[in-house]
């Protein structure tokens, strides 16, 4: 009885340290980024803070090329999301009813560009895009992050699919539907959450992406290029108001998809 | 008008043949039962004929139509699948006019029709449920008005009682068996239960490793099996068979010899199987000697198990019958009923 | 006619998704080795990749890289395994714990970094605390290019704190593919946790750590806006020196010579994984 408790103890002991050891530098950038500007240099500062004031986040916001940056970092999420599904979700609905020819290689491919360092091609593709007369756009960009997120949304649109039964859409076929009838009014509607959950995914890759952002803009900087390029010039006070806005829509979106997690990183 | 014609039909998948060329004709209104052990390709032979499945080689026609080559829509058929395939997205009500919408059917008459099926399965009161809400059973009987209001004169059932437990079976059968009485559909109807088969078909198809085995009724099918397999496969218990042979008007195998009354010339001194189903085997004072094994008491009949020579055979006595493990008995076999297969092709010697 | 179509419909689904890639991989990677070994004039050269190991921050770089590495990987694997195990046990409330510790896969590296720098900055929470404990009285400056064992352990944090969450998601998923009955055998053998940890779990578990490993190597050589934004430039990596040479020094030939590097190594990450474990494809599909 009493090992048990001590046993319970123990497991909720570690639980309880390995959450504080994750959520802690959360709440430093918050009590950071609401610290008045005149308080970011005071020392020591007290772990709970006295004075609260949005004065930090109003100066990050006005800052110049930070409102444009953070409409370009959602243009950008929004087109990457668009081609990603456009592309990715045909694709997931093949692994999920077809066994063809080829199918292990496709899997193989798609591990391995997750896998891929993809951002670093960013820079040859800068080239390339200056040639075209695609460089410093935000398409050339969406283009770069759908190439990183495609094999997550291919593997979870495929295991969404997976868990819409296939008879569903015959019987909607023997009912009169063609197949793509079926799939637009059965098969579609029953994926939708997941889709929706693969469409999240997607915006907090594109989101957080810094590397190809940067190489791929010069004007057209999303928050992330913004913010990166203005490291070394930029006070404290205006880093730390970047840094909880980028964590805070990544971080809800993530709470909005915990139930499809394992599946992006763990099975097939 | 609407019988369905199956020519020939072969299908492949990769280097396996699930059809080995099937040729049936179900008559108009017919209801025809696809019977055999998993793998047997009855329901890929039901695919086929919803075009769910292409035919590697041959033609199916409905009516007078071949339809080999068209999509399920444009078959004028109706299907009720093994996990059902009610949506879940949509109430029963959505569920059972569904096709009738794709159908393009104005709105006034879908509503009817749809009332109309669900008055005759019994699901009035649920029309605006969702599939989740409900039980097994209604599920069941939701796919079955959605497969009904489509009035398409072909219904194609793929074991559509497999998944409802022993008691809501019995009674979805009989269901079953009165729509089609109602509504005189000519139906094709999957199954791996014989019980079923012999209950509800107007002739059985029984099927073995993509072709048929023997098609007929089912009484028919049940006392003549065309073969060592249909008559085990088809009853309960099975046919009982021992091997042996025709020597001086006796038939002898291992440890057993059964005298015949009537001699076969055809017969002498060929391998072969007899088959005898066990209510056609009393137990009495003079026969083949065998030893009891086992005694089921079923309520209405004892099931006996006894070894003749080292065959053990089933044999349906009176539920008094009063014999014990290990007793020796006496059994005499009905001879008009007994049927001789060959040995080796297992496959009826003609009488 | 008809079921020539059905056969072609799979690969006309997956079409699109592979000409993609191919597009965006493929072919920048020719161009980067294009720019990497063609000289400005045209022909065959290795006049970059001798500028490149022959940079005053190359071998800063490359050793900042592998360091990092060494650090990071083994610090997460265990720290995500710790997770992992303990999330497995199904306590109550286990999932509300593993949602939190997935929180940081949402945070990019730069985000990360910018977190950390809160806490190590000069004038930060981490000072603060210790000052006001007592246990120092003048500020430690962490992240002073004269501080390198500091600048490293901030990176090394920050980098472990961000990334363990994709290795606790793989190490989770590979757990759940281990059937429950292996568990309770094992306490039916008297095992005790730790030892059942060793002899039973881990063995099952290898492909699942097999293929973090993988990842997060390969992954930790793209390590760069998190080393920027504690260090700036006193720290170079390598992927950061491509970046500068892209859009610092306008030299797209270097900075694709850095890139060839990084593919490079990857590769041979790759293969060397896949021999010295030898990993079979199966398992690095799990």
């Amino acid at each position: 009885m009493n090992a048990r408790v001590l046993d319970r103890t123990l497991i909720y002991g570690i639980a309880v340290l390995l959450a504080v050891w994750v959520l802690i530098p959360f709440y430093i950038i918050a009590i950071s980024a609401f610290t008045p500007q005149a308080k970011i240099f005071d020392y020591p500062k007290p772990l709970i803070p006295t004075t609260f004031s949005t004065e930090t986040m109003q100066f990050f916001v006005d800052a110049r090329g930070v409102i444009p940056s953070v409409l370009n970092s959602v243009l950008v999420a929004v087109f990457t999301i668009v081609f990603g599904l456009a592309l990715g979700t045909p694709a997931g609905y093949a692994l999920a009813r077809f066994h063809f020819r080829g199918r292990e290689a496709f899997q193989v491919i798609v591990l391995a560009t997750k896998m891929f360092p993809i951002a670093i091609l960013s820079i040859p593709l800068a080239v390339t895009f200056l040639q075209l007369g695609l460089y410093d756009n935000l398409v050339s960009v969406a283009l770069v992050h759908t190439a990183m997120a495609l094999p997550f949304i291919i593997l979870v649109t495929g295991g969404v699919f997976v868990a819409v039964s296939h008879e569903l859409e015959e019987a909607a076929q023997t009912l009169g539907c063609s197949r793509w009838g079926a799939f637009l009014r059965v098969a579609l509607p029953l994926a939708l959450p997941g889709l929706a959950a693969a469409a999240i995914f997607t915006f907090v890759v594109s989101w957080n992406e810094v590397f190809a952002a940067t190489i791929l803009t010069l004007r057209t900087r999303t928050l992330p290029a913004q913010v990166l390029a203005g490291l070394g010039t930029s006070p404290l006070g205006f880093k730390f108001a970047g840094g909880l806005f980028m964590a805070l829509p990544a971080v809800v979106f993530i709470f909005m998809i915990r139930r499809y997690l394992i599946n992006l990183w763990g099975s097939r | 008008m609407s019988g369905i014609g199956i020519q020939n039909a072969t299908k492949l998948f990769g280097k396996t043949q699930a059809l080995k060329g099937i040729s049936i004709d179900i008559r108009d209104g017919e209801f025809m039962v696809l019977l055999g052990p998993s793998g047997c390709g009855k329901t890929t032979l039901l695919r086929c004929v919803a075009g769910l499945e292409r035919l590697d080689g041959g033609n199916v026609r409905i009516g007078e139509r071949d339809v080999t080559d068209l999509a399920p829509r444009h078959r004028n058929i109706a299907m009720v699948f093994q996990s059902y395939a009610v949506f879940p997205h949509m109430t029963v009500a959505g569920n059972i006019g569904f096709g009738l919408r794709m159908h393009r059917v104005p709105k006034a008459q879908v509503d009817t029709r749809v009332r109309e099926g669900a008055e005759l399965l019994g699901l009035s009161p649920f029309l605006e449920r969702y599939p989740a809400q409900l039980s097994g059973g209604q599920r069941q009987r939701v796919a079955v008005a959605r497969a009904l209001v489509m009035d398409a004169p072909v219904l194609l059932m793929d074991e559509p009682l497999s998944n409802l437990d022993a008691l809501l079976r019995l009674q979805a059968r009989a269901d079953l068996k009165r729509l089609h009485k109602e509504v005189k559909r000519t139906t094709i109807y999957v199954t791996h239960d014989q019980v079923e088969a012999m209950s509800m078909g107007d002739r059985i198809a029984v099927m073995r490793e993509g072709s048929i085995e023997q098609i007929g009724a089912p009484m028919d099918i049940y006392d003549n099996p065309a073969s060592q397999f249909v008559g085990g496969f088809i009853g309960s218990p099975p046919m009982n068979f021992l091997r042996g042979a025709v020597r001086d008007g006796n038939f002898a195998g291992e440890g057993f010899s059964v005298p015949m009354s009537r001699p076969r010339v055809d017969l002498q001194g060929r391998e072969i199987v007899l088959g005898v189903r066990a209510e056609h085997i009393t137990i009495g004072a003079d026969g083949v000697p065998a030893r009891v094994l086992v005694v089921e008491p079923l309520g209405s009949h004892a099931l006996v198990t006894a070894l003749v020579g080292k065959t053990a055979v089933k044999v349906q006595a009176p539920i008094d019958v009063g014999v014990r493990p290990d007793q020796a008995i006496n059994l005499r076999f009905d001879e008009a009923t007994v049927r001789w297969m060959d040995a080796g092709t297992g496959a009826a010697v003609q009488h | 006619m008809r079921a020539r179509a059905e056969h072609v419909l799979p690969f006309t689904l997956l079409l699109p998704s592979v000409a993609f890639l191919a597009l965006l991989i493929v072919i920048p990677m020719f161009q980067a080795l294009l720019l990497a070994f063609v000289a400005e004039k045209g022909g065959f050269t290795l006049e970059h990749f001798q500028q490149m190991f022959g940079d005053v921050n190359f071998g800063d770089a490359w050793r900042n890289t592998l360091l990092l590495l060494l650090l990071i990987v083994p610090l997460q694997l265990v720290l995500a395994l710790a997770m992992a195990l303990l999330v497995n046990s199904r306590f109550r409330g286990y999932g509300f714990f593993l949602y939190i510790y997935a929180i940081p896969l949402a945070i990019s590296d730069l985000a990360a970094g910018i977190l950390w720098l809160a806490v190590f900055t000069e004038r930060g929470y981490l000072n603060s605390a210790l000052q006001s404990a007592g246990v120092i009285q003048q500020p430690i400056l962490f992240l002073s290019f004269e501080n390198f064992p500091g600048i490293l352990s901030a990176i090394v944090i920050a980098e472990s704190w961000r990334a363990t969450a994709i290795v606790l998601l793989i190490l989770v998923a590979g757990l759940q593919l281990i059937p429950r009955d292996y568990f309770e055998a094992a306490d039916l053998f008297g095992a005790d946790r730790i030892r059942r940890t060793i002899h039973v779990v881990l063995p099952l578990l290898r492909p699942s750590l097999q293929s973090a490993l993988i990842i997060r190597t390969i992954f930790a050589f793209q390590t760069f806006a998190v080393v920027f934004a504690l260090a700036g430039r006193n720290m170079p990596v390598l992927a950061g020196e491509a970046y500068v040479w892209y859009a610092g020094n306008r030299n797209e030939h270097l900075a694709a010579t850095y890139a060839v590097l990084l593919l490079g190594l990857t590769a041979c990450v790759t293969v060397i994984y896949l021999r010295v474990l030898g990993l079979r494809e199966a398992e690095v599909q799990r």
